[in-house]
C-alpha cells in the first residue's frame, strides 16, 4: 500500500492548561481535496501550525509521504499538565524549523493574509523562489547565478499569469483588494513548489460568486501541478463541492470524518455547529 | 530591462565624474580646508552608515553594537600596521608589545574587516535567536564587554590598554577613503538586490511568512549580521586612518546611536539616504552649525544661547524633530534612480502634450 | 582584620548603590511592562535630577531645592512621555525606541551646553552625609538610608499596584494593551502615571547617589541607568520585585569585584550578567512567558 501524502497520528498541541487540539489523527492520500472544518476556536489552524513547525505539538506525530516530519512528546513543565492519553508512545523528538517543512514540499497560505508589505506582487512571488537556490551568497551578490535568477523570474511570472495578476505585477502587495490579495498568496505558496498544499480559510470574506471561482480554481490548480490539497474553510459551499473527504473537529477533538454527503447529515456535526435546540 | 542597463551606465558615469571632481578639488583647495575634511569623514560615515542600514533597515534586526565591531576593525587595523621601529615607543608600558611584525596597510583593512566578521559570527550565534527589544540590548551589551575587555590592562601587551594607538599608515587622498566606501558599498548594494537581499527584506516585513518560503531564518540573519559588521569593521579602520590615533574609550554607545540616528534621518531601507545624511550630519556636527559655538554680537547686543555646545543640541533637536515628524527619513526606503527621475522627466513632458 | 570585616564595606556600598540602582530599574521595568519600550532616556533623566539640584542648590536652600527638583524631574519625564514617546504610539516598535535614543542623545547635549562641559560638584546634604560607623568601617548614612528607603517606597508601590484602581489599571494595560483600552481604561493617564511614578524614583535615586558620588558630569547617568536596566531584564522586565532583586544582586556583585581586586571588571559583570540571562531566560527571574498567535 502507497504512503499516505499527510499523516497526523494522535497530534496533541496544549498551552498551559489549555488543550487546543487533542490528539487529532488524521490521514490525506495523494491527489486528494481534503476539508477540515469545526466552529471558531476548534483548533483547525494550530493543527496547521503543528503540520508546518510553526508550533511544536505536545505530543504526537506527523509523517509526509510515509518519513517522520515532527514528533515530539510532553516534556518539562508540560510533561505534569498533560491532559491527553498517548503519554510515551511517541519517544523520538523531531523538531524542524518551518522552513525545512517548506523545503520538503508542504506549502502554505495564512488564515490573516501574511503578504510582504513593503515588496510589490512580482516582489512577493519572486521571494518565495529563494528557498530553491544554489547560489551562495557571494555569487548572487556578483550576478554569477544570472541564469538561475532568471529562472526564478520566470517561474514567478508564470504563477502571476496562472492566477491573473501578471497586469499587476509592479502594484504594492497591499494596494490589491482583498480578494486578489488572497489569490497573491497562493500564487506565492505555489512558487516554492510544493506536493501538498496547506490552505487556510482561503475564501475567507469573499461572496458566493468569488467563492465558487476559488473552488474551480484550487480544483484547477491541483490538477494542474499535481498537488494534494488540505483546506481550512468555513463556507461550507466550498467545502461540500470541492472536497473529497471531510474532518470535523470541535475543541480540539475529532467528531466526524467521511465524505461531503456523510458529514452533511451527520448530527454530531450539527450540534458542534449550531449547539443542542432546546426542547 | 534596458531602462535597468541605462540607469546602470549613467550611474557609473557619475561615478567616474565624482572621483574626477574629487581629485580636482584635492589639488586646487589647500589639504585643511573643511571640505575635504568633511568629506573624508563623511564617506566613512557613510560606510558604515550603509552597513547598519543592511542589518537594521533591510533585514529588520535592531542591533546596538556597530561601534562595538567598529572597534574591532579599528584595533585590528591598528594592531596589525604600526611599523615594528615604532612598537617600542607605542607600546612603552608593555614591553613593546606582542606583536613585532607590521603588514601592509591593505591587508590590515582586510583583517579588520574579517575579524570584525569573525566575532559577529560568534556573537550572533546565542544573540539572533531573541526578540527585537531583547536584541537591541544584547548587542549593546557585547558592544560594552568589547569595550571593556580591549581596555582590560592584562590584554595591554596587545591592546596597549586604555593607552592609545597611534603612527599606523594613514592616508593623505580624499581618494582613498571614497574608492574603499565606493567598493564596499556596491558589494552591498549588489547584495541588497540580489535573492539574499530580497530574503532580508522578507524577513523584515513578515518573518513568519518569510520562514513559511521556505526561508531559513538564522541563517540569513547571521548572513546579514556577519556582512555588516564585516564592513563595520573595515569602516572602523578606516576611521582610524582617518582620525590617526584611536583609543578604545571612544568607541562608546554614543557612537552606535549616532549611526543610528543617520540611518533614520536618511531612511531606514534606503542606500541612498545613508550616505547623504552621514554627509549632511558630519557637515553640520563639523562645520555649518559651528557659528553657534561661537559668541555673537549684533552691534553692542550679545546674543544669548550662543556659546559652545548649543550646536549639538539644535542639531539634536533637528533629529528629534525628524524622527517624530519626518520618519520615513529623507529617502524613505527609496533610492536614487536616474530611470526614476528620468520617467519623471517624461512623464511631465507628455501630460504637457497630452 | 578577618575575611568578612574587610569585605563588609564593600557589601555596605554595594547593598547602597544596589538600593539607587534598583529605583531607578523600576522605572524601566515598569515603563517596558505598560508600553514595550525600553527608555533609552530614563538614565538621562536621572543625571538631570543631579544637576537641578546642583543649579538650584547655589541660589537656594536645600529645604527648596530637593523638593523643586523632585517636582522638576517628574514634569521631565512626564513631558518627555509626552511630546516623544506619546505621537509614536501607533509606529513600528523600532521608531519609539529610535525616539527614546533620540532624546538621550538630545538630553546628553543640553547638558553638556548648560555646564559647559565642566564637572559639578552635588552639594552636601547634611545628615545623609554625615558619618558613621558600624563594625569598624567608615560610612556615610546614605548608605544606611538608602536600601531602607528603598525598600519601603518599593512596599508602597507595591501597595498601590496590588490595592488601588489606578493600579490595577496599570496591570490591565500591561497585560493587554489594546483590551484594556477597548475596556475603557484611560490609557494616556495609565502611562503618565507610570512615567511620574518612574521619575520621582529615579529622582530620590540621584538624591541618594550623587551623596555617595558627588562629582555630576552628563554622562555619569549613563552606567547607572545601563546597569538599572539590566537589573530590570535580570528580574523579569514588567516585574518590579525582580527589578529590586536584580539591581541589590549588581551593586552586591559589583562591589564584592572591586574587593577581590578586580575593579576594571566590575562594570564588564553587569554585560555578562545581561548575556547569561538573555541566553538562559529572557524572561527573567520573574518574567512571564508569552506565545505569539500566528
Amino acid at each position: 500500500m502507497p504512503d499516505k501524502m499527510l499523516e497526523l497520528d494522535d497530534i496533541t498541541m496544549q498551552f498551559g492548561g489549555v488543550v487546543a487540539v487533542n490528539n487529532l489523527s488524521m490521514f490525506i492520500d495523494e491527489g486528494e481535496i481534503v476539508a477540515l472544518i469545526g466552529p471558531n476556536g476548534a483548533g483547525k489552524t494550530t493543527a496547521f501550525n503543528c503540520v508546518t513547525g510553526v508550533y511544536k505539538p505536545t505530543n504526537g506525530q506527523v509523517k509526509y509521504q510515509g518519513q517522520v516530519i515532527v514528533s515530539n512528546h510532553p516534556a518539562g513543565k508540560m510533561k505534569a499538565l498533560y491532559a491527553g492519553e498517548n503519554r510515551d508512545k511517541y519517544p523520538q523528538v523531531v523538531d524542524p524549523t518551518p522552513d525545512k517543512i517548506t523545503r520538503m514540499g508542504i506549502g502554505r497560505t495564512f488564515q490573516n493574509i501574511r503578504l510582504f508589505k513593503t515588496q510589490t506582487v512580482f516582489e512577493n512571488v519572486l521571494i518565495a523562489t529563494h528557498l530553491h537556490r544554489t547560489s551562495n551568497p557571494l555569487s548572487a551578490a556578483f550576478r554569477i547565478n544570472w541564469r538561475e535568477e532568471r529562472r526564478m523570474r520566470e517561474l514567478s511570472l508564470e504563477m502571476l499569469d496562472f492566477v491573473g495578476l501578471a497586469a499587476m505585477k509592479d502594484e504594492l502587495a497591499t494596494s490589491l483588494p482583498y480578494g486578489k490579495q488572497r489569490r497573491l498568496e497562493i500564487a506565492r505558496a505555489l512558487a516554492t513548489k510544493p506536493k501538498l498544499l496547506l490552505l487556510d480559510e482561503p475564501a475567507a470574506g469573499m461572496n458566493p460568486q468569488e467563492t465558487a471561482d476559488l473552488g474551480r480554481f484550487i480544483v484547477e490548480i491541483k490538477e494542474r501541478f499535481g498537488l494534494t490539497i488540505f483546506l481550512i474553510e468555513h463556507h461550507m459551499d466550498l467545502v461540500m463541492d470541492i472536497s473529497e473527504r471531510i474532518y470535523v473537529i470541535d475543541f480540539g477533538k475529532l467528531i466526524a470524518h467521511g465524505e461531503p454527503h456523510e458529514i452533511q447529515d451527520n448530527p454530531d456535526v450539527i450540534t458542534a455547529y449550531l449547539g443542542v435546540e432546546d426542547i | 530591462m534596458k531602462t535597468k542597463k541605462q540607469g546602470l551606465i549613467i550611474g557609473f558615469i557619475l561615478l567616474a565624474l565624482l572621483f574626477v571632481g574629487l581629485y580636482i578639488l584635492e589639488n586646487t583647495l589647500s589639504s585643511s580646508t573643511m571640505l575635504l575634511t568633511i568629506l573624508k569623514k563623511g564617506v566613512i560615515y557613510a560606510l558604515i552608515a550603509v552597513s547598519m542600514n543592511l542589518l537594521n533597515g533591510f533585514t529588520g534586526l535592531f542591533s546596538l553594537g556597530q561601534a562595538g565591531f567598529m572597534l574591532i576593525g579599528a584595533y585590528t587595523y591598528a594592531i596589525l600596521t604600526i611599523p615594528v621601529g615604532m612598537r617600542s615607543m607605542i607600546y612603552q608600558y608593555y614591553d613593546g608589545g606582542i606583536v613585532q611584525f607590521a603588514m601592509p596597510a591593505l591587508v590590515g583593512i582586510l583583517c579588520a574587516g574579517l575579524l570584525a566578521a569573525f566575532f559577529a559570527f560568534l556573537v550572533g550565534l546565542p544573540v539572533l535567536r531573541l526578540k527585537s527589544d531583547y536584541l537591541a540590548i544584547a548587542t549593546l551589551g557585547f558592544a560594552e564587554i568589547i569595550r571593556a575587555i580591549i581596555q582590560y590592562e592584562g590584554l595591554g601587551p596587545l591592546t596597549n590598554g586604555s593607552n592609545l594607538l597611534r603612527r599606523f599608515p594613514t592616508f593623505q587622498s580624499v581618494l582613498y577613503p571614497f574608492a574603499a566606501a565606493a567598493i564596499c558599498i556596491g558589494v552591498i548594494v549588489l547584495l541588497i538586490n540580489s535573492t539574499y537581499g530580497r530574503a532580508f527584506k522578507a524577513i523584515r516585513d513578515d518573518e513568519v511568512a518569510a520562514e513559511a518560503m521556505g526561508i531559513n531564518l538564522f541563517f540569513h540573519k547571521q548572513l546579514s549580521f556577519v556582512m555588516s559588521s564585516f564592513f563595520a569593521g573595515i569602516g572602523g579602520a578606516l576611521l582610524a586612518m582617518y582620525q590617526g590615533s584611536i583609543q578604545a574609550a571612544t568607541f562608546k554607545s554614543t557612537m552606535t546611536y549616532e549611526i543610528l540616528l543617520i540611518v533614520v534621518i536618511g531612511g531606514m531601507g534606503s542606500v541612498t539616504g545613508s550616505v547623504i545624511a552621514s554627509f549632511l550630519f558630519v557637515a553640520s556636527s563639523e562645520w555649518w552649525l559651528r557659528f553657534l559655538d561661537n559668541e555673537m554680537f549684533i552691534g553692542s547686543f550679545h546674543m544669548p544661547l550662543l556659546r559652545s555646545g548649543f550646536r549639538m543640541v539644535v542639531f539634536s533637536v533637528i533629529i528629534m524633530a525628524v524622527v517624530l515628524f519626518y520618519r520615513r527619513g529623507i529617502m524613505g526606503d527609496k533610492e536614487f534612480s536616474p530611470t526614476r527621475i528620468r520617467n519623471r522627466l517624461l512623464n511631465r513632458k507628455a501630460g504637457r502634450n497630452a | 582584620m578577618n575575611g568578612f570585616e574587610r569585605l563588609f564595606p564593600y557589601i555596605l556600598a554595594g547593598v547602597s548603590v544596589g538600593g539607587q540602582y534598583a529605583l531607578i530599574a523600576i522605572g524601566y521595568t515598569m515603563v517596558y511592562g505598560i508600553l514595550r519600550l525600553i527608555n533609552f532616556a530614563h538614565g538621562d533623566i536621572f543625571t538631570v535630577a543631579g544637576f537641578f539640584i546642583v543649579y538650584m542648590s547655589a541660589t537656594m536652600p536645600l529645604v527648596v531645592s530637593i523638593p523643586m527638583t523632585i517636582i522638576l524631574t517628574v514634569l521631565l519625564g512626564f513631558a518627555v512621555e509626552r511630546v516623544a514617546y506619546k505621537p509614536l504610539r501607533e509606529a513600528p516598535r523600532m521608531s519609539i525606541m529610535i525616539s527614546a535614543i533620540g532624546v538621550s542623545y538630545l538630553l546628553q547635549n543640553l547638558m553638556w551646553y548648560v555646564t559647559g562641559g565642566l564637572a559639578k560638584q552635588y552639594p552636601v546634604i547634611p545628615w545623609l552625609s554625615n558619618s558613621v560607623t558600624i563594625l569598624s568601617s567608615t560610612t556615610k548614612i546614605v548608605t544606611i538610608v538608602t536600601p531602607v528607603l528603598t525598600v519601603t517606597l518599593v512596599l508602597l508601590l507595591l501597595q498601590l499596584i496590588n490595592h488601588t484602581k489606578t493600579g490595577m489599571a496599570m496591570r490591565a494595560v500591561s497585560r493587554d494593551f489594546e483590551t484594556a483600552k477597548l475596556m475603557g481604561i484611560k490609557i494616556d493617564r495609565v502611562i503618565s502615571v507610570s512615567f511620574i511614578i518612574g521619575s520621582f524614583l529615579a529622582a530620590v535615586g540621584s538624591l541618594l547617589y550623587f551623596t555617595n558620588y558627588p562629582t555630576v558630569t552628563p554622562t555619569v547617568g549613563a552606567m547607572p541607568g545601563l546597569k538599572a536596566f539590566v537589573a530590570a531584564v535580570f528580574g523579569g522586565i514588567g516585574s518590579i520585585p525582580g527589578a529590586v532583586v536584580g539591581a541589590f544582586l549588581i551593586g552586591i556583585s559589583e562591589n564584592l569585584i572591586k574587593a577581590f581586586g578586580y575593579s576594571t571588571f566590575s562594570d564588564a559583570f553587569t554585560f555578562a550578567l545581561l548575556i547569561i540571562i538573555l541566553l538562559v531566560r529572557p524572561t527573567g527571574l520573574f518574567g512571564e512567558k508569552t506565545i505569539d498567535k500566528v
